[in-house]
Formats: C-alpha cells, sequence, structure tokens
C-alpha cells in the first residue's frame, strides 16, 4: 500500500502525475487548477526528470503535448474551462491522429470568462466532442481528492489501451478540496515503444507520420468508421460507475463529481425521513453507464439528476431510461453549489408532494 | 548486361552510374511531387532532405509539416515525421525537442502558417531559444487556399483578397517576420535566402546545414526564411515569378544573415 496523505485536490493530481511516470507537462496558468503546474515545477523535474514548461497559451500547451504524445512519451495538460476551449482544435487532431494523452478540465463556471468558482458546465463540450468532427473522449469524473490521483494513473492506462486522448472532467471544488489520499508506489518513466511513435525513422524500417488528414473520401469515410469502432468497444468495455441503496431504492438520486457527494448526503437525509433512495454514480461519462439507468428504470419510481450546471448529463439519464420512468433535475449554476437539505426539498416537491 | 546498352530509342545507353549529375537522395520518397511547375517548396525540400542525407542525420531527425501547400510533406520526406495544425508547428516541435533533446527537429513552414496564426507559437519558440529549425517559405501569398493575401504580401501587390493591390492603411503591413525573431535572444541563427537561382540554391542549402550544425552544439533557436515563388497564385509563368521574387520580393525582404552565432 502506498502513503497516505492529506492532499489537496490539484496537487494530488499533479503527485499522481510524477508517480505516473509521466514524461511531460505542457500548461498555462488558470484558476482554478495553476497548483499543478506550480506543484510540478518544484517537484517533478528533480525527482523523475519529467520536462514542465509552461506555454504561452493553451492552444500551446496542446500542441506541445501533440508533438511529445505523438513521440509517444506519456504526457498530460491541465487547465480550466476557459483555457480547455481554446484546446478543442488540437484534441480533435489528436482524436483523428490517435494520439494518447491525459487532459484534466477542473471546471469552472461559464460562459465566457465566467467565475473562478466550481460548476460542471462543461460536460457537453467533454463528452459530446468539444471539437470538429466526430471523436470522442474517454472521460472520467473523479468525485474525491483519491479519485484525482486513481484516475491518473486509469487515466495514462486507458489512452495508451486505446490511443485517444482521455479527459479527467473535475471540477473547482474537487480540485481545491483537501481529503487523505493515498497514493501508489512510483512508476518509471519508460520507453513505450510504441510502433507508431515519430521517434526517428528505423534503420531498415519505414518512416513513421503521425496526421489527421485525409484527402480520399472513400479512405477517410473508412477511418471514421474505424474510429466509430474504437468508440464503441471503450462503451462495452470501460463502463465504470459506483451504487448505493439501490437494492430496495424507489427512487434514484444521480449526479456526478461533486454533484454526487451532495446527493449522497441529499439520500441520507432523505432515508431518516423514510424515503427509499438510491445514488448511481457515474464514473465514466463517456462511455455513460446507460445500462445500470435501464435496468433500474422499470423498478422505480423516479430519478432526480443534479448537476451543477443547467442539466446537461440529465439528457444522458433520460435518453437511457427511454421513458420507463420520470426524470427531474435540478440545478444550480454561477459557482453556486446546492446544499443537500435543498435537493431533499426539490425532491419532496417533485415526487411526494 | 554489356555496357553498352542499347536503349527504347535504339540509340546507346547512356544511363550509367559514372555518368550521373544528380541522384534523388535516400531521404526523398519516389513518390511524385505535388507542387505546381516552378514552385520554390520543390527546391526547398530537395536541399533539405540533401542536407539531412548528407549529415547522415535521417534516423535522428523528425521533422513538422503545416496546413499550407507543404502540408504533404510528409509523404515526400522520407524521415519520420508529424503533421501540425495551421501554425502550430513550432509547438509541436517544443514538444518533441524537449522530450527527446539528443533528436534533430525542424519545421517547414509557409508565410500564412508561420506569420498569422502562428505568430504567437513561432514567436515564443524562438524566445525561450528551443533548439529547433524553422524552415520558413516566404511566397507572399496563400498557396493552399489559393491566393489570398498574407502577412508577407508586397504592398500595392495584388490577392484575391486584397483584389486593389495591398493598401497598407486598411490591411497593414508586410511582416517581416525574420526581422523580429533576429531581436530575441533565444533566436541563434536568422537568415534569409532564395530558391531563385542555382546559386542562391547552394547557399541556401549551406545554412541549412549550418543550422543542424548550431542544433547539435544547443545554441538555440534557427530560421531560414526562403523568399519564394508561387508561379500559379502570382499568375505568372516560373520565369516570370523567379523575376518577380528577384524584382519586387527581395527589395523589400533582402537577403543575408540577420543573426549569426558566434562560432569559437
Ligand atoms: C485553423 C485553420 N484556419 C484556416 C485554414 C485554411 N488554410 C489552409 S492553408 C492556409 C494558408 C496557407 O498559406 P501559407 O502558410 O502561406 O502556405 P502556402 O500554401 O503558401 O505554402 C489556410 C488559411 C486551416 N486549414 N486551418
Ligand atoms: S499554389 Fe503556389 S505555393 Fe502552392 S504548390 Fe502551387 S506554386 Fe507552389
Amino acid at each position: 500500500m502506498g502513503k497516505k496523505l492529506l492532499m489537496k485536490g490539484n496537487e494530488a493530481l499533479a503527485e499522481a502525475m510524477i508517480l505516473a511516470g509521466c514524461d511531460a507537462y505542457f500548461g498555462y496558468p488558470i484558476t482554478p487548477q495553476s497548483e499543478v503546474l506550480e506543484y510540478l515545477a518544484i517537484h517533478a523535474t528533480k525527482r523523475t526528470g519529467m520536462v514542465v514548461l509552461q506555454a504561452e497559451s493553451e492552444v500551446s500547451a496542446i500542441n506541445m503535448i501533440y508533438g511529445a504524445a505523438g513521440a509517444g512519451k506519456r504526457v498530460m495538460t491541465t487547465s480550466s474551462s476557459p483555457g480547455v476551449s481554446l484546446m478543442q482544435e488540437g484534441i480533435s487532431y489528436m482524436a483523428g491522429a490517435e494520439i494518447p494523452c491525459l487532459l484534466a478540465n477542473v471546471n469552472r463556471g461559464g460562459p465566457g470568462l465566467g467565475t473562478i468558482q466550481p460548476a460542471q458546465g462543461d460536460y457537453f463540450q467533454s463528452v459530446k466532442g468539444g471539437g470538429h468532427g466526430d471523436y470522442r473522449l474517454l472521460v472520467l469524473a473523479p468525485y474525491s481528492v483519491q479519485e484525482m490521483v486513481d484516475f491518473v494513473k486509469l487515466g495514462f492506462e486507458l489512452a495508451e489501451k486505446y490511443r485517444n486522448p482521455v479527459m479527467l472532467l473535475a471540477d473547482g471544488a474537487i480540485g481545491q478540496m483537501m481529503e487523505k489520499v493515498e497514493l501508489f508506489p512510483q512508476q518509471e518513466r519508460i520507453d513505450r515503444k510504441f510502433p507508431w511513435a515519430t521517434t526517428g525513422k528505423p534503420k531498415n524500417g519505414e518512416r513513421r507520420f503521425i496526421t489527421s488528414l485525409h484527402f480520399e473520401s472513400e479512405l477517410f469515410e473508412k477511418v471514421n468508421i474505424r474510429l466509430q469502432e474504437k468508440y464503441k468497444k471503450m462503451e462495452e468495455e470501460e463502463v465504470r460507475y459506483q451504487t448505493t441503496n439501490i437494492e430496495d431504492a424507489e427512487y434514484i438520486f444521480t449526479g456526478f463529481g461533486l454533484g454526487s457527494r451532495i446527493c449522497a448526503k441529499a439520500m441520507q437525509l432523505g432515508r431518516e425521513k423514510g424515503y427509499k433512495i438510491g445514488l448511481v454514480r457515474p464514473q465514466t461519462l463517456f462511455p455513460f453507464p446507460k445500462n445500470i439507468y435501464a435496468e433500474l428504470a422499470p423498478k422505480i419510481k423516479g430519478i432526480l439528476d443534479v448537476e451543477m450546471n443547467a442539466g446537461q448529463m440529465v439528457e444522458d439519464v433520460r435518453l437511457a431510461v427511454e421513458g420507463k420512468t420520470r426524470v427531474e433535475f435540478y440545478g444550480r449554476m454561477g459557482g453556486m453549489i446546492a446544499s443537500p437539505e435543498e435537493i431533499l426539498d426539490h425532491f419532496e416537491k417533485k415526487f411526494i408532494k | 548486361m554489356t555496357d553498352n546498352k542499347i536503349n527504347e530509342t535504339g540509340a546507346e545507353d547512356i544511363r550509367k552510374p559514372e555518368y550521373l549529375v544528380y541522384q534523388r537522395p535516400r531521404t526523398l520518397t519516389e513518390t511524385e511531387l505535388h507542387y505546381c511547375p516552378g514552385c520554390s517548396h520543390g527546391v526547398a525540400h530537395k536541399i533539405l532532405m540533401e542536407v539531412i542525407e548528407e549529415l547522415d542525420i535521417q534516423e535522428t531527425t523528425i521533422g513538422i509539416a503545416p496546413v499550407g501547400c507543404s502540408v504533404f510533406a510528409y509523404h515526400y520526406m522520407n524521415i519520420d515525421m508529424q503533421e501540425a495544425a495551421h501554425g502550430r508547428a513550432c509547438a509541436l516541435a517544443t514538444g518533441i525537442k524537449r522530450t527527446m533533446p539528443d533528436k534533430y527537429v525542424f519545421t517547414y513552414q509557409g508565410d500564412g502558417d508561420l506569420a498569422a496564426i502562428g505568430t504567437a507559437e513561432t514567436i515564443h519558440a524562438a524566445n525561450r531559444g528551443e533548439n529547433i529549425l524553422t524552415v520558413f517559405i516566404n511566397n507572399g501569398v496563400y498557396g493552399m487556399t489559393s491566393g489570398q493575401m498574407a502577412p508577407t504580401t508586397l504592398p500595392g501587390m495584388v490577392t484575391t483578397t486584397s483584389p486593389f493591390g495591398r493598401d497598407v492603411a486598411l490591411q497593414g503591413h508586410p511582416l517581416k517576420i525574420s526581422d523580429l525573431v533576429a531581436t530575441l535572444p533565444g533566436a541563434a541563427y536568422v537568415t534569409r535566402h532564395s530558391v531563385h537561382t542555382v546559386a542562391n540554391v547552394r547557399k541556401a542549402k549551406r545554412a541549412m546545414k549550418n543550422a543542424f550544425e548550431y542544433q547539435k552544439q544547443g545554441l538555440g533557436y534557427c530560421l531560414i526564411e526562403i523568399v519564394s515563388n508561387c508561379p500559379s497564385n502570382m499568375k505568372m509563368t516560373p520565369l516570370e515569378a523567379n523575376k518577380f521574387v528577384e524584382e519586387k520580393m527581395i527589395p523589400y525582404y533582402p537577403l543575408g544573415d540577420l543573426k549569426k552565432p558566434e562560432v569559437k
């Protein structure tokens, strides 16, 4: 077992990056995640020789990631909403060129410059393909400082398994709060020897090139079909979620990240009042855990989806239940966080009274 | 297999290795270039790849292709390459070079790519002193998208988006980005060349050799601007386009070194 420490979410994420044998980090400061670059600047290079570079913009950062990842390196960048918007071109290119990398969005309130307070308004951007073209990111949603650590390790593995960018969609609160975490042992920085990586043409082998450009439509359609098959495989193999109290549940609360934590407390308050409430918490937002909602739908009286946005994941919940149960939504925006009491209140208004 | 083979036309075949005056370097693939006849891109590709062959760094060099007419450079250059988004080549190169400092890394970019949409990436890579080479094809026009105004379009020059000639009061001045880069402490070698005559081709090739040598020594950012033609969009024959380079472009973008490292 690894060390147990009290750490801030963003710093735990940075520490996990070092421990995962990450080769390079390129990033640009933005609240509420600047601690990642600050932490790495102190600790990373002297411990593992990892490259840490502050780029001139998020546009540059994501393209430095493209270059290094295309050379087969294990690389990561982090940002928050406005910065992640700037990265969308690069993310689309990486999805198209099938380059593995790990990204994190410590989501703040939007649209526009918005607020530095936590929010979950970037669900659509992360899950539905924020850049151009038909592509998907594998999206992990940590709900604790521990999962900030665990999902860095998992995220790199999934990115390399699927040759696809993986997005860690956290929020400002998870990034800023301090909790107990257990770290994993230091992994070595190794040459992963990917056959596609541009590390210099092999002496007697073919040259490698990384590109997302295809001029012939017949061939490019085939590339697209292959990409879609890959996303399908992710849907079959990588769904992750957690449930609590679903065995006897008549109602389900659901949410991701911070939203799901508050739901858990609201569920507890509701149980004390005699309501049989369970909880479903997706850990992967793409692939979305459709099946668990579909299985529960005919057995329950309704679902309350709680998010820190105007209702984004709730669309996927509704698609999953195919009208077999009622789905209500409660959300706060602009950096506001719902209290467990107001969630329960909303639940009673919609389902009980 | 006799020495005096007869060829298809019935004459003695003079195609013998000892008569060869030019051979495709092994650093160029056999793929036919798609560039328009007379275009500077073809010549620039050839000398760059000859240099890589002569320095024997084919297996240790990674190139970045831009978005522009040379977007398919990776089909021609027989080395490992990455294709960047429009303007981002220097950021990719930074990512590669920082994680593999012992490899040679170059970007190959047009003026729109390097001096318009990618200005920030170029200037900051230069300013950080990234140990990379940029080969900059300045043809004063957007070639790939068929002839729009570039940041380097000359005053009064007609393009599809400056149909009455570039009006500097409305559309700004041609950007001498190499001069700008030369002022940055991170830039080691900034030099302007052309490939419109044989003598100029030789000099440009020499500059490329220098740049890889400087990269080996870790001296910093190297930029080789090549004042180029674009016969198709200049709506000229290759000869006329080369004359335009000589008479109009070079007076505005004078050839020569803008910055050179002190060599012991
Ligand atoms: C983000 C983005 N904007 C615009 C384009 C369209 N585009 C492709 S090439 C190009 C200009 C290329 O001109 P230049 O860099 O001068 O190279 P040349 O073709 O002249 O060699 C433009 C605007 C693009 N591909 N991507
Ligand atoms: S359009 Fe211009 S730059 Fe492009 S290949 Fe043709 S001549 Fe060269």
